[in-house]
């Protein structure tokens, strides 16, 4: 800790400067997103609403899966809290920063973090970046494009009215294909990947309709891997 | 712009789970360090939920949807670029359910 922690306009504005590739990467995430918000029958407000409030991506595909009529908020909230565990080993990397800040800086900042602007605040933060207002920089218009491109797809999938199981709908998969691309390291996933498809597919056909599924793969196969690992260790 | 109940009820619990992950986990793992068997657990998350999404999915989709797979893979390894492989790999799968 050599010069303190501070949280400038400056700053800020770094943010958002360094936003600007992760807004362009994110916008077609975004627009899927409301396409497959319209395909599960939510309004514009709704999808509104869930752009500003929840902002997680993989969270809102997950939940939207399998989304009932009426909703069930027990099996969403569920959906949603697994898919987003990750998160919570996020924050306290940037610890070092975080700790320094109080009130709506604190938890504003947490509000918007989400992959990308966390990664990139890692580096500037081990590169000896000492004004914390960059997470929430990158992260603002970030939020501000994601609310963009949901309402965007949403306005698109009002104006194409596909059917459901219309190959567009393949974008969601698509989103989720590439993830797995860019997650993946190599033999030691090929385990806990097997079992998550595996367990997935098993708990769909005992609970159909709901979206168990992909808790319980995704549960039973990290399980796995993390069973795995300590055996070898 | 209709709003029903139970869909605001849900979109509610998925914010404040959402918010938990975020905030929450800030609060507790700077205080309790995660043991590593359970840090081991959360990294493996990730993997394993696109696993369950897609698995079942590509198993009831049928040729479009494997073929879609297949390109979206083949270009996401390629150019490392999300837009391009969402939008190669949802057009082959379009493709493929039109030509069938």
């Amino acid at each position: 800790m050599s010069q303190p922690v501070t949280f400038t306009w400056a700053g800020f504005r770094r943010g958002m400067r360094l936003s600007l590739p992760l807004l362009i990467g994110t916008a077609p995430f975004g627009v899927v997103c409301g396409i497959v918000a319209q395909g599960v029958g939510l309004s514009y407000l709704e999808t509104l609403l869930m752009s500003v409030f929840v902002y997680a991506g993989s969270a809102e595909l997950v939940a939207m899966a399998t989304w009932a009529h009426p909703a069930s908020p027990l099996a969403a909230g569920f959906a949603a809290m697994v898919v987003n565990l990750r998160l919570a080993l996020m924050g306290p990397v940037l610890a070092p920063w975080l700790d320094r800040l109080r009130g709506w800086r604190l938890w504003g900042s947490l509000f918007v973090m989400v992959d990308q602007n966390w990664a990139l605040s890692v580096r500037a933060m081990n590169e000896g970046e000492r004004d914390a207002a960059q997470l929430a920089g990158m992260g603002v218009p970030m939020l501000a494009g994601w609310i963009v491109t949901s309402m965007l797809g949403r306005v698109l999938g009002a104006g194409l009215r596909p059917a459901p199981g219309h190959p567009i709908f393949f974008a969601a998969l698509a989103v989720f294909i590439c993830m797995l691309v860019t997650l993946w390291r190599g033999r030691q996933d090929v385990l806990p990947w097997a079992v998550a498809g595996g367990v997935a597919l098993a708990t769909l056909r005992l609970l159909p309709h709901t979206s168990w599924y992909i808790v319980a793969g995704a549960i039973a196969g990290s399980l796995a891997g993390a069973v795995r690992d300590r055996m070898r260790a | 712009m209709s709003l029903a109940p139970a869909t605001l009820a849900a979109i509610v619990a998925m914010a404040l789970a959402t918010y938990g992950c975020r905030a929450g986990g800030y609060l507790v793992f700077t205080r309790i360090r995660p043991t590593p068997f359970l840090r081991a657990v959360l990294t493996y998350i990730p993997g394993g939920i696109f696993m369950s999404y897609v698995t079942p999915a590509l198993v009831h989709g049928g040729l479009p949807s494997f073929a879609g797979a297949a390109v979206t893979v083949g270009a996401m390894a390629a150019t490392r670029n999300l837009a391009v492989g969402i939008f190669l790999g949802t057009a082959a799968a379009w493709a493929v359910w039109v030509l069938r």
